[in-house]
């Protein structure tokens, strides 16, 4: 077994178009500005944390397949290529990227408007529209933004499903089918989205955005910082229900130093968030709850945390980090990433 | 744990099918299945699911579930709550676990392919959400179940397995990148068994999006013919128990093929269409014979991807031709699509099991409406139902997005 460094970072998120405004804003603890969501029922009041425009247009915008590509691919473009800045500006030749996308809500906003137009006349329905609906497409336009992808997969889940991602990937790299992976976690804003998550958390604000780890088993590309443990993926059951899985995925994880910083998904939810709070009340160390100040972003949030995880090492904040999915219909999986013994 | 991951063993483990459950047009199970694409039945008729009276074309293969579902651990009220799809997974899966022989309890990674998971629920939830936003009922449940990872969590439930579950959207290639997952999962010591396949069903919006497309036949779908002028959508599911072959031998199992290969490239010509000379499908099916360590030579038959449109079949022709050379003249070839339809995410698994068919009964499944080759053609298409020797196949999918995957099985003796 190799060490897995991480090599770059990426995020889009209410907070901003890179991981500096995300740091920014995690550090600052204060709640993103949040706004009314316009829907069918204004009695309900639905809210969601909007990703500011960009400061300028992101050039990948005039790329011949993004022009049209919805929101969650262009987050996701953008957080891939923030990822993959140091990586790219010294590609050697030969170079094989992975790709593993990682989608919860996956493209709501195509997938609506193409079944709206649907409903009203299906014979009027947008050609262009519907291929865009597919989960796979982000996948698809980054493979081509990047070019040199050789292996992509787009993965579907509740957000601990990033971290099973991550292992895909980890496995990819091992096997030598590519030099370097991104793992991203995506999604975009839309208020069927906010709607039904309204069912299970009243007080829930979404978010939208993307979040990209790169890996390689290549210890001068690293950020210093390394890919220490990922635990198994305790799935829910009718024998093992949420707070047990978060207890078992917590078990697999060392016990933390008060130098240790944790990222759990809570998201001031008392009924969602009691599995975290039951395995996690011992942690000596600093915690932070990334849902909180930029809103529940499913898969998005979940890159946040380990990105924000990755991040906090690689500036010397704290040695180690262990980020906790705990998600809401699927699994608890858990990571820890590390001081990397290999500097860059 | 998923990190750091047990040694890699110095000589992977060979990875052997002990049972397959399927669920299309033509059946539910094994039998009825393997009947229909033998004698090459088509299984076609004017949707009822949705309303088609405004699409341009009106037909697919549609499931006829069973009124009730074999009995499962999952209580009723969990059963009430399963939707088609669902259910079409949970007959093909249930099958597939009775013919392994396997018994509930242990951890068994469940890797699975869709492309639209509970997609029907989906469309209920937007219709209810948009024309009386006020009611709420079973908008929650709805949320649930309309989800692929919870319609997966389900079958685990229902017979009885706990373990990790994977959900590979990759378009039309899902069911074959799950299958191959799951080969790649067993081969890296990861796992002895797992349960994989794939499975979608029919829901207006996707029906509606390949009409919008004019990817659908308005005649009859047939892939590779000169004439040919789209492809049909099908529902179903398909589930295989995999294993090492260590293990199936240790508790005596039944085995139905060996998979031998597995290949998955990406080809980033164009969203919705391969590249015109098959540089994709060549290259997958270039990486699954090696991995398999076979040639053309060895392979008896091909499960071509074959949707019936008229670029796909053109890209994969050239790139059957490239990958074959010589031996393409002589290789048989079909698509099974031409009976049940394009499931998409279920198509690779579906046509996996297929294969295993093919390979357990010796036969080839034939195309009875194709009537003359594509120019690119130069091997032959299984036209007549015919019984045939049959030791290695290859089966293609490519998806919607570029994710390119073959598989290739060998006959167990």
């Amino acid at each position: 077994m190799s060490g897995v460094y991480v090599c770059g970072l990426g995020a889009v998120s209410p907070a901003g178009w890179d991981v500096a405004a995300l740091g920014k804003v995690l550090q600052s603890q204060l709640p993103v500005p949040r706004q009314p969501l316009a829907r069918p029922d204004p009695a309900k009041p639905l809210q969601a944390c909007p990703v500011p425009p960009p400061l300028t247009r992101p050039s990948f915008l005039g790329h011949p397949r993004l022009r049209r590509a919805s929101p969650i691919t262009q987050y996701a473009a953008a957080a891939a290529l923030e990822a993959l800045g140091k990586l790219a500006a010294n590609r050697p030749p030969g170079d094989r990227l992975g790709l593993v996308v990682c989608l919860q809500s996956g493209c709501v906003q195509y997938s609506a408007r193409f079944f709206e137009e649907t409903l009203r006349d299906p014979l009027t329905a947008s050609p262009l529209v519907f291929p865009e609906t597919v989960f796979a497409a982000p996948a698809s336009h980054l493979a081509t933004l990047l070019g040199n992808v050789t292996l992509a997969s787009t993965l579907v889940g509740d957000p601990a499903c990033f971290l099973q991602g991550v292992a895909l990937a980890v496995d990819w790299l091992e096997e030598q089918r590519a030099n370097a992976c991104l793992v991203i976690g995506a999604e975009e804003s839309h208020w069927l989205r906010a709607d039904a998550l309204w069912h299970f958390q009243r007080s829930s604000v979404m978010s939208s955005g993307a979040g990209a780890l790169c890996l390689s088993l290549e210890p001068g590309l690293s950020l210093g910082v390394e890919l220490n443990a990922i635990t198994d993926a305790h799935t829910f059951s009718t024998d093992l229900n949420r707070t047990r899985a978060a207890l078992a995925m917590r078990s697999q994880l060392p016990s933390g130093a008060p130098t240790e910083v944790l990222f759990d998904s809570q998201d001031d939810s008392p009924q969602l968030d009691a599995p975290e709070r039951a395995a996690w009340g011992d942690w000596p160390g600093r915690r932070l709850s990334l849902k909180r100040i930029l809103g529940e972003g499913l898969m998005a949030a979940a890159a946040w945390q380990c990105v924000a995880a990755c991040d906090e090492v690689a500036r010397g904040a704290a040695p180690a980090a262990n980020v906790s999915l705990v998600g809401c219909n699927q699994q608890a999986i858990g990571a820890r990433f590390a001081r990397s013994h290999s500097q860059p | 744990m998923l990190f750091p991951s047990p040694p890699v063993p110095a000589r992977p483990p060979r990875v052997v099918i002990t049972g397959a459950g399927i669920v299309t047009a033509l059946g539910v199970g094994w039998r009825q299945n393997a009947d229909g694409f033998r004698a090459g039945r088509a299984a076609f008729r004017v949707v009822s699911l949705f309303d088609v009276s405004r699409q341009r074309v009106k037909t697919a293969a549609e499931v006829d579930l069973p009124a009730t579902l074999p009995p499962t651990r999952l209580g009723a009220r969990a059963t009430a709550r399963l939707d088609r799809p669902a259910k079409m997974l949970l007959v093909a899966a249930q099958e597939a676990w009775r013919q392994a022989g396997w018994e509930p309890g242990g951890q068994i990674p469940l890797i699975l392919g869709t492309t639209a998971g509970g997609m029907a629920l989906g469309e209920d939830y937007f219709r209810q959400a948009v024309q009386t936003p006020q009611r709420h009922r079973n908008q929650p449940t709805r949320t649930l179940y309309y989800q692929s990872q919870t319609q997966g969590r389900m079958v685990a439930d229902a017979l009885g397995f706990s373990g990790p579950v994977t959900i590979v959207s990759n378009a039309c290639a899902s069911g074959a990148n799950a299958i191959g997952q799951a080969w790649e999962l067993i081969r890296r010591g990861r796992a002895e068994r797992v349960l994989t396949g794939g499975y979608d069903a029919l829901s207006q919006l996707v029906f509606s999006g390949f009409d919008s497309l004019q990817a659908l036949s308005p005649t009859v779908c047939r892939p590779f013919d000169a004439a040919r002028d789209g492809l049909a959508l099908g529902e179903g599911a398909a589930v295989v128990a995999l294993e090492t072959l260590d293990a199936a031998r240790r508790r005596g199992a039944s085995i139905l093929a060996e998979l031998i290969g597995y290949g998955a490239v990406i080809d980033c010509h164009h969203l919705t269409q391969p590249h015109p000379e098959g540089d994709a499908a060549l290259a997958s099916m270039a990486l699954a014979c090696e991995n398999a360590r076979v040639t053309p030579a060895d392979i008896d038959y091909v499960n071509a991807h074959g949707t019936g449109t008229p670029l796909n079949d053109s890209a994969e022709a050239l790139a059957i031709r490239r990958w074959a050379g010589d031996r393409a003249s002589s290789l048989p070839v079909s698509s099974t699509k031409a009976g049940i339809g394009h499931l998409l995410g279920g198509a690779g698994a579906v046509e996996a099991v297929v294969c295993l068919m093919a390979l357990r009964e010796q036969w080839l499944p034939p195309e009875p409406a194709f009537e003359r080759p594509d120019p690119a053609c130069n091997f032959p298409i299984v036209r007549e139902p015919r019984d045939a020797s049959v030791n290695a196949v290859l089966s293609n999918s490519f998806g919607f997005g570029g994710v390119n995957a073959t598989l290739i099985f060998r006959r167990w003796p």
